[in-house]
C-alpha cells in the first residue's frame, strides 16, 4: 500500500511536472544508456572550479583538458611544448622570450588558433578590468606581441627565470571570448579551447561532462567520454565509488584504506608539494624570538603527525621543498629533540614558571594559533603542534576562524597555513619569504624578514643558470633552519582510488590545490582502457 | 476572491522591497568578504593591489544603500545583475536551476500530501487501532529525523544495499544529456526523502481533523441517515477534516524550501537551493537578493494559496474583505 502510493504519487507528479520542465532541458533523440561503457570514465572530485575561463584564472597551472597552454608539464614536471613547437628562445639578458607556434591547430569550434589568441589571452589577464585574482603571477610581463601569425614575443620587466613555467596557462580564443563580457559572459561557463576534451555540459554543483575532441592535434583520446562528478562530502564520494557510480575519486587516506585489496580498484598516492606550516609572526614578542622559533622547530614531532594525522600518507616537512625533491637541500632535516629545544629556551632566558609555562622579562611564552574553521586536517595539525609546544613550556592556544577573522590577526597571531607549488621553487618561496611583501594580502603572512633569504630568493628568480638557482634555494633552506620564520610540519600525499581497467596510471607531483587538474587523470587523454578501440 | 488576490499582491511589493534591503544590509554586516569569496584559493596568493582592484571591479567598495539602489533599479528594469559566485548573469543561474528545484519540491509535496492524507484518513477510521499506532509513532519519529539523515539512510539502503536506485545527481554520472527516464529514476530518492520528511505534519493534521469531524453532529447525522461508511468518511469527515491541512499547505512552504536545501546537497541535485547556500556564504549580493525575493514570493503565494483553498473548501470562511 505504502510503496504503491509512493510510486503512484511520484508517477503522477512526474507526468504532470516533468513534461513541463524537462521538455525545455532534454536533448531529444539522444540514446543514453547511462551505464559506464568501456571508453568512458567518471571520476569524483571534491572541488568545483568557479569559472572555466582561463582569463579568470582557470587552469593557470596547466592541465585544463579543454585548453592547451603554450607549454605543458609532463609526468616528471618537466616542460614540454604544447601550442608552441618548442621551448622558448630566451634572450641572453633573460628579458625576451620568443615562442614559435604550432600551425594547423583548431579550436573546437573549427576556427584556427593563431598568435592573436595568445596575445589576446595574456593582455586580457593583465587588464585591470578583468577579475583575475591570480594576475600577480604575471607581474614580470611588460608586454606581449605577435610577430606574424606564428611567433609570439614576451618582453619582461625584469629577468624572471621561471617565466616559461607560467606559460602553461591556457589560451582562449579571441573570436569568442573577445566578443563578450570577460567577467560574466557565456565563455566563463561554456568554454571553447584547443584541448583534448570538449566540454559538453557543466551542471554546476553536480558534474562537468567532457567528450573527446576528435580533431585534437595531439591525437584523439581513447577515453571518449570523461565526467568529473562534483561530490563535496568525502563519505558520499566513497559511497558512490563503492556503488559503482564512479570509476575513480580522490579520498582522504582513512577512507581510501577501505578500498585497498578491493576488486577492480587501484589506489594511487600522489607525491605533493602541499605543505602545512605554522606562521611565526615577527611582530609577536614570543613567536618573533629566534630562540623560541628554533625550539619549536625541534620540539614538534613531525613523524608522529604523519603517522597519526595522515595515516602515513605524507612526510615530515622542514621547509616549503619536500625532502624527496631535487630542490631539497640535503642536511637541513631537523630531528625531533625535546631536550635540545628546552636547552635553547633555557639559554635564551625563557625560564619555566609555576604552571610549567616559561617566561622572560615578564613576557609569558604564550600565543594563539588560528586554523581555518571546518578544516579537520588543519585542526589536527594545530592541536598536535600546541601539544608538542606545551611539552617544551610554550603555551599555544588553538582557535578556529574563517579567513575574515584570521586575516586582521595575522600580524600578531600564528596561523596554521597551507600551500605549495611544484612547478618552480620561486612560485612559493618568493611570496612566502620576501621581506618587502610582508603583510601584502596573504603574501609573507609571518612578515618574515631575513636579508640572506631576501637576497637568495631574488637571485633564484633572476638567474638563468640552474646551478646558481639550486645554490640560491639551498641557501634559503639553510637560513630557514637557522631562523625558522615558519614551523613546517608535513607534506601531504593526495590519495586516489581508480578502476584497474584503465591500466597502470601515473600521477604528477601535485600542488596545494588538487582534485581537478591533478590526480591520476592528469593525462586521461593518454589512457587506454580495457575494451576500448585501439 | 479576486479582490483578495489583488490586495495581497499589492501588499507584497513593499514586503519584497524591504526584504531585498534586509538581504543587502545583513550581507554587508556579515563578516564574510565578497572579494575573498570571489578570489577563492587564488586570493591566498594574490597581492593587496590585485585584491583592491577586484573590490573596485565587483563594485563592493560602494556604500550599502548605493549598491542596493543600483541593484533594485536595474532589477525592476529586468536586469538582475551578474552572480559573482557563478560567474554568469543571475537570470541564467535561476533559469538553469529553478525548474529542477520546482520539480523536486512539487513531487515531494505531492508525496507528502497524498500519502499523508490517505494514511491520515485510514488511521482516523480506527483511532488507537494497529495501523494508527504504527503510523502515528512512525510519524512522531520522522518529525524528529533531519532530512539529510533520512537522505543518507536512503542512499545507503536503496543505492548501496539493494542497488536499485541511483545515489545522486540529476542523471547518471556518465551521461551528459538529460533524458526523461534518467531524471525520473534519479528523482525518486530525493523526492521521496523530501516528501516523507514533510509527511508527518500532513498525516497528523488529517488524522486529528478527520477524527474530530467523525465526532461532529453532521457526520453523526449522516451516519444516522444510513449513508455508506465510505461516503461518510470521504464526503463528510474528510472535507471538514481537511480544513486545518489547507492552512498547513501554505505554512509548510518555507519548511519545504529549507528541507530541499539539505536534500539537494545530499543528492547533488542541481537545484536553486544549493546555489542559495553558495550565494550566502560568498556574499553574492545580486544572486542572494534575487533568490530571497523568490523565496519570499513563494511563502506569500503559499499563504495566499492556503487562504484561497480554505475559502473554497469552507464557504463559511469566505475571503477577507
Amino acid at each position: 500500500m505504502r510503496a504503491r502510493s509512493v510510486r503512484g504519487g511520484v508517477a503522477l507528479a512526474l507526468a504532470t511536472v516533468l513534461s513541463i520542465t524537462a521538455a525545455a532541458c532534454s536533448n531529444p533523440g539522444s540514446s543514453d544508456k547511462g551505464s559506464a561503457s568501456a571508453d568512458s570514465a567518471v571520476v569524483g572530485i571534491a572541488y568545483e572550479p568557479d569559472s572555466l575561463s582561463p582569463l579568470l584564472g582557470y587552469g593557470k597551472d596547466g592541465n585544463s583538458k579543454i585548453f592547451d597552454g603554450l607549454l605543458a608539464l609532463d609526468g616528471n614536471m618537466e616542460l614540454k611544448p604544447a601550442l608552441a613547437t618548442a621551448l622558448p628562445d630566451v634572450a641572453d639578458d633573460g628579458l625576451t622570450y620568443t615562442y614559435k607556434l604550432r600551425q594547423g591547430v583548431k579550436f573546437s569550434d573549427g576556427e584556427p588558433f593563431g598568435a592573436k589568441d595568445v596575445v589576446f589571452t595574456y593582455r586580457t589577464i593583465l587588464d585591470k578590468k578583468t577579475n583575475n585574482p591570480s594576475r600577480t603571477e604575471l607581474d614580470a610581463v611588460k608586454d606581449v606581441e605577435a610577430v606574424g601569425d606564428d611567433t609570439v614575443v614576451f618582453t619582461l620587466a625584469y629577468p624572471y627565470a621561471p617565466f616559461a613555467r607560467r606559460t602553461v596557462l591556457p589560451i582562449a580564443p579571441e573570436h569568442v571570448a573577445g566578443r563578450q563580457d570577460v567577467n560574466s559572459g557565456s565563455f566563463t561557463t561554456r568554454p571553447i579551447g584547443t584541448g583534448p576534451y570538449v566540454l559538453t555540459k557543466w551542471s554546476k554543483g553536480e558534474k562537468l561532462s567532457f567528450r573527446a575532441n576528435p580533431g585534437y592535434w595531439g591525437g584523439a583520446p581513447k577515453v571518449k567520454r570523461f565526467t568529473m562528478a562534483i561530490i563535496k562530502d568525502d563519505d558520499v564520494r566513497a559511497t558512490r565509488l563503492r556503488s559503482g557510480d564512479l570509476d575513480g575519486a580522490i579520498l582522504p587516506p582513512n577512507l581510501a584504506e577501505g578500498f585497498e585489496g578491493g576488486s577492480g580498484l587501484s589506489t594511487y598516492t600522489a607525491k605533493t608539494y602541499d605543505y602545512r606550516t605554522v606562521t611565526l609572526p615577527t611582530h609577536n614578542k614570543v613567536a618573533g624570538d629566534r630562540a623560541v622559533r628554533r625550539a619549536l622547530d625541534i620540539a614538534v614531532d613531525r613523524e608522529a603527525m604523519v603517522d597519526a594525522i595522515l595515516n602515513g600518507a605524507g612526510k615530515p616537512a622542514y621547509g616549503p621543498v619536500p625532502t624527496d625533491s631535487e630542490w631539497f637541500a640535503e642536511g637541513t632535516e631537523r630531528a625531533h629533540d625535546l631536550d635540545a629545544a628546552k636547552k635553547f629556551l633555557d639559554e635564551a632566558g625563557w625560564k619555566p614558571g609555576k604552571d610549567g609555562v616559561r617566561t622572560k622579562d615578564g613576557v609569558r611564552a604564550a600565543f594563539p594559533l588560528w586554523y581555518l574553521t571546518g578544516d579537520k586536517l588543519r585542526q589536527e595539525h594545530a592541536l598536535a603542534y600546541a601539544s608538542d609546544a606545551r611539552k617544551a613550556g610554550i603555551d599555544i592556544t588553538t582557535e578556529a576562524g574563517t579567513w575574515e577573522v584570521i586575516q586582521p590577526r595575522m600580524k600578531q597571531d600564528a596561523v596554521l597555513a597551507g600551500g605549495g607549488s611544484p612547478a618552480d621553487p620561486d612560485f612559493d618561496q618568493y611570496t612566502l619569504l620576501k621581506s618587502d611583501l610582508a603583510g601584502d594580502g596573504f603574501n609573507n603572512m609571518a612578515r618574515y624578514d631575513n636579508k640572506a633569504v631576501d637576497a637568495a630568493v631574488e637571485a633564484g628568480r633572476r638567474s638563468g643558470d640552474p646551478a646558481a638557482r639550486k645554490a640560491a634555494y639551498d641557501t634559503v633552506q639553510r637560513e630557514l633552519a637557522k631562523d625558522p620564520g615558519y614551523t613546517f610540519l608535513t607534506h601531504i600525499d593526495h590519495v586516489y582510488v581508480v578502476g584497474s581497467r584503465f591500466g597502470a596510471l601515473t600521477t604528477q607531483v601535485e600542488p596545494h590545490d588538487h582534485g581537478l587538474a591533478s590526480g591520476p587523470w592528469w593525462n586521461v587523454e593518454k589512457w587506454t582502457p580495457e575494451g576500448a578501440d585501439k | 476572491m479576486a479582490r483578495m488576490t489583488a490586495r495581497r499582491a499589492l501588499s507584497a511589493v513593499p514586503v519584497l522591497i524591504a526584504v531585498t534591503f534586509g538581504v543587502f544590509a545583513v550581507a554587508a554586516a556579515s563578516p564574510f568578504d565578497p572579494v575573498k569569496a570571489y578570489a577563492g584559493t587564488a586570493g591566498l596568493t594574490a597581492s593587496q593591489e590585485n585584491l583592491d582592484q577586484l573590490r573596485a571591479n565587483l563594485g563592493v567598495d560602494q556604500p550599502l544603500v548605493t549598491r542596493w539602489w543600483d541593484w533594485l533599479t536595474s532589477a525592476v528594469q529586468g536586469d538582475l545583475g551578474d552572480s559573482t559566485v557563478m560567474r554568469m548573469p543571475v537570470a541564467d543561474v535561476i533559469g538553469e536551476r529553478l525548474g529542477w528545484s520546482l520539480l523536486l519540491a512539487t513531487c515531494a509535496f505531492l508525496v507528502a500530501i497524498l500519502l499523508g492524507t490517505a494514511l491520515g484518513v485510514l488511521a482516523a477510521r480506527r483511532p488507537g487501532g494497529a495501523l494508527d499506532r504504527c503510523v502515528s509513532s512512525a510519524a512522531y519519529t520522522l518529525e524528529a529525523a533531519p532530512a539529510f539523515w533520512l537522505g543518507l539512510l536512503a542512499i545507503w539502503f536503496f543505492a548501496l544495499e539493494l542497488d536499485i536506485l541511483p545515489a545522486g545527481g540529476l542523471t547518471d554520472a556518465a551521461s551528459d544529456t538529460v533524458t526523461f527516464g534518467q531524471v525520473a529514476t534519479h528523482l525518486v530518492l530525493p523526492a521521496a526523502v523530501l516528501g516523507i520528511s514533510q509527511l508527518p505534519w500532513f498525516f497528523l493534521y488529517v488524522r486529528q481533523g478527520v477524527t474530530d469531524a467523525l465526532d461532529e453532529d453532521p457526520v453523526r447525522g449522516a451516519r444516522a441517515r444510513g449513508l455508506r461508511e465510505r461516503t461518510v468518511l470521504l464526503g463528510h469527515a474528510l472535507r471538514s477534516g481537511m480544513l486545518p491541512m489547507l492552512t498547513l499547505i501554505g505554512s509548510r512552504v518555507p519548511e519545504l524550501i529549507t528541507g530541499a536545501l539539505l536534500v539537494e546537497t545530499v543528492f547533488s541535485w542541481p537545484g536553486i537551493a544549493a546555489a542559495t547556500v553558495q550565494a550566502a556564504t560568498s556574499v553574492d549580493f545580486s544572486l542572494l537578493a534575487a533568490l530571497t525575493v523568490l523565496a519570499t514570493a513563494a511563502v506569500l503565494l503559499g499563504n495566499l494559496l492556503s487562504d484561497l483553498l480554505y475559502g473554497l473548501a469552507d464557504p463559511r470562511v469566505g475571503f477577507d474583505g
